[in-house]
């Protein structure tokens, strides 16, 4: 915390401190950084909501109408924030378990003296920017899909999520949520590593000690510590997810409508991607709708982000005992 | 860390109560690794026989590799060592899958980059290009002009807002200031770009694509970022280095300018480099705030630029004919711009530890 510099300070009574000119210019630039932050976020709430009114209270039939028929913006948004939804769970359904893996690895598993550059390896996995991993979602990952889609739609079919008609391509929602869980995974597993690697030692060593093995001794030491670090590593990967823009405007191949089919060439877009396809060539009212289901996504990302916060923050408090 | 126990040790321990009933021995060294060969061959041979693919083998050879080690190890060592051994292996695969995508954008960006990794791509514009040829030398200058104007505008708020948070910070304020930083991290990189463009919409009138726009829109996604960075290298000075310098009569913004700032800076440079190479990458907000042009534009308060991302994506999701020219363009500016942000990583983490105080 930053009880840092509150030593010198002593308001009390006789020796009041010298503020120096500078002084008092530094501290003002400093704070006044800091309030900027807050008038940058206003900001964006605000003119975000200023542009998105039109659409909101624009009559249906003015509206861009791809998918909705006319029916005015909450018509319009469903199936975008249901594909924005679905991707997403998607992903994290995917990525969890894997980065929680991954994590055990390299703070438990890997040999001591690599474990670090492992999590370097890892780390770089989240610096390679989406239109990368986009095309490469749809150069690499996308065929390789193909003949399991195939597989899945000829025995699996009964299950709605993989009705088919399998895509020939791999343009699906499959594909997408798969591109997206390796570009969360870096950063659940960044945030389970951190909480992994705070175990008590003398939790690990008890248990070590009482004959478990290392698998008996993670289950009973690590993971009941580093639950909360799971779910909000999950929750902060999920509110990536949401927002991610080019990744899934290169895989998926979007028709509106909304669908579990995992493996078909029509898939429901969402949020960011149509923005990033619509917008472009958008004008006039378009903009506004757009700007406005922006807005959405942003509230969306905000709740999944501050629950993440408030999970981290419960459990801040939970470990000052330690 | 005492992760595993020697297993020799163990059995010295364990022998002379042997009235307790006690499962068989231990596998040997080589156990795991011979089932892994074993495993490989065998999938192999039978793949051998149906036609082979090399991510049926790997999947399989997995597969087969945890089955039988389980098996051999529950028979010989008991059920939770067994499950240990099991474990172990998931775990161990799981990292080696995580890194698949690592290594196969790398290579696949590589492989398909190399094509036009010529003199001509960066030094030849788009202009009056229909065709095979051209470059990026226009989309390679509007991103580094854009990401440059960005973090022109967000370091210096970065570095004081965090400056404040450690070194003044007290109270309401702070706190609100941490909380909506933490917001601000989560905000979707496309809702920055729609912010620049909102605000634009406002001041210049509708439709305007300008590169201060995106550098507006990557300095939201930035100053975060700069923020946490910076704010963390901070708290990790030693409070004993600022209560000397009180102490020999050091007003406090001298303090922080020549004593905390400077034993900081490795770990503050290394931040605001990783922060830039998140933000070089980023393609949405550009889409939408900058668009893309074939000429050079070096001028970011007039009109719009090309930059790196956005040339890729329209490269390839756009083609002119014939396709393999734009496509192949498309893969070297991914190939330049994965060239970029892994150097700037490995500049950053060189950063941090050839600069570190060496206090600690």
């Amino acid at each position: 915390m930053n009880t840092s510099t509150a030593a010198p300070k002593t308001t009390t009574s006789a020796t009041r401190p010298i503020r120096r000119p500078g002084d008092r210019i530094f501290a003002g630039a400093a704070a006044g950084a800091g309030v900027l932050i807050l008038v940058i976020l206003a900001g964006v709430a605000v003119f975000l909501l200023v542009q998105a009114y039109p659409a909101l209270v624009a009559a249906p039939e003015e509206l861009p109408t791809p998918s909705a028929g006319g029916e005015g913006f909450v018509a319009y948004v469903w199936p975008l924030l249901f594909g924005t939804l679905l991707s997403a769970t998607l992903a994290l359904l995917v990525a969890t378990p894997l980065a929680v893996c991954v994590a055990l690895f390299i703070s438990h598993y890997a040999p001591r003296k690599l474990s670090q550059g492992l999590g370097y390896l890892v780390d770089l996995l989240a610096a390679v920017p989406s239109i990368i991993f986009g095309l490469w979602g749809l150069a690499v990952l996308a065929p390789l899909t193909v003949p399991p889609t195939r597989w899945l739609e000829d025995n699996l079919g009964f299950i709605p999520l993989f009705a088919g008609p399998a895509s020939a391509i791999g343009r699906t929602m499959l594909v997408a949520a798969l591109v997206l869980a390796v570009m969360i995974l870096p950063i659940v597993t960044a945030v389970a590593r951190e909480v992994f690697l705070q175990t008590p030692l003398l939790h690990q060593e008890a248990a070590l000690a009482l004959g478990a093995t290392r698998w008996e001794m993670v289950q009973l030491a690590v993971l009941p510590f580093g639950r909360s670090g799971i779910i909000s590593g999950a929750m902060l990967g999920l509110g990536r997810a949401l927002g991610e823009t080019m990744a899934i405007t290169i895989v998926l191949s979007v028709s509106g409508g909304v669908t579990f089919n995992l493996i078909s060439d029509g898939n429901p877009a969402t949020i960011a991607a149509n923005i990033a396809l619509e917008f472009p060539e958008s004008t006039g009212l378009d903009v506004n709708t757009l700007i406005a289901t922006g807005l959405v996504l942003f509230a969306v990302t905000l709740i999944v982000n501050l629950l993440a916060r408030y999970v981290i923050n419960r459990r801040r408090d939970f470990s000052g005992a330690n | 860390m005492t992760t595993t126990a020697p297993r020799s040790a163990e059995r010295a321990v364990d022998t002379p109560l042997t009235t307790v009933p006690r499962v068989g021995g231990v596998l040997p060294r080589w156990g795991t690794w011979a089932v892994l060969a074993a495993a490989a061959a065998l999938v192999g041979g039978l793949l051998a026989l149906v036609g082979f693919s090399i991510s049926l083998f790997i999947l399989a050879t997995a597969l087969l590799f945890g089955v039988a080690v389980y098996l051999w190890s529950r028979v010989i060592e008991g059920r939770r060592r067994a499950k240990d051994r099991l474990v172990t292996i998931t775990v161990t695969g799981a990292f080696l899958l995580a890194l698949a995508p690592l290594v196969s954008v790398v290579v696949t960006v590589l492989l398909k980059g190399l094509e036009r990794f010529d003199p001509m791509f960066f030094t030849y514009s788009m202009s009056g290009i229909l065709g095979p040829g051209g470059g990026a030398y226009h989309a390679i200058m509007g991103t580094l002009i854009i990401t440059g104007l960005a973090a022109v505008m967000s370091i210096p708020i970065g570095l004081l807002a965090a400056i404040y948070l450690v070194e003044y910070g007290r109270g309401r304020l702070a706190r609100a200031i941490t909380f909506f930083v933490d917001v601000m991290t989560g905000i979707p990189s496309i809702v920055a770009g729609l912010f620049a463009v909102a605000l634009f919409a406002l001041f210049v009138g509708p439709g305007a694509r300008l590169g201060i726009m995106g550098a507006i829109a990557l300095s939201v996604l930035m100053v975060p970022v700069v923020v946490r960075a910076t704010e963390e290298m901070l708290k990790i000075v030693p409070n004993e280095l600022r209560e000397a310098s009180y102490a020999l009569g050091v007003s406090k913004w001298r303090t922080i300018v020549k004593v905390v700032l400077p034993t900081a800076v490795a770990g503050i440079a290394a931040g605001i480099t990783l922060a830039i190479a998140r933000v070089i990458g980023e393609t949405a907000p550009l889409l939408i705030t900058v668009g893309l042009t074939t000429a050079v534009n070096l001028n970011p308060f007039a009109g719009r630029m090309a930059t790196l991302p956005v040339f890729s994506y329209y490269s390839y999701a756009s083609p002119g004919i014939p396709r393999e020219a734009f496509v192949d363009r498309a893969w070297t500016a991914a190939l330049v711009l994965i060239i970029i942000v892994l150097g700037l990583n490995l500049i950053a983490r060189l950063i941090a530890r050839v600069f570190a105080p060496k206090t600690r």
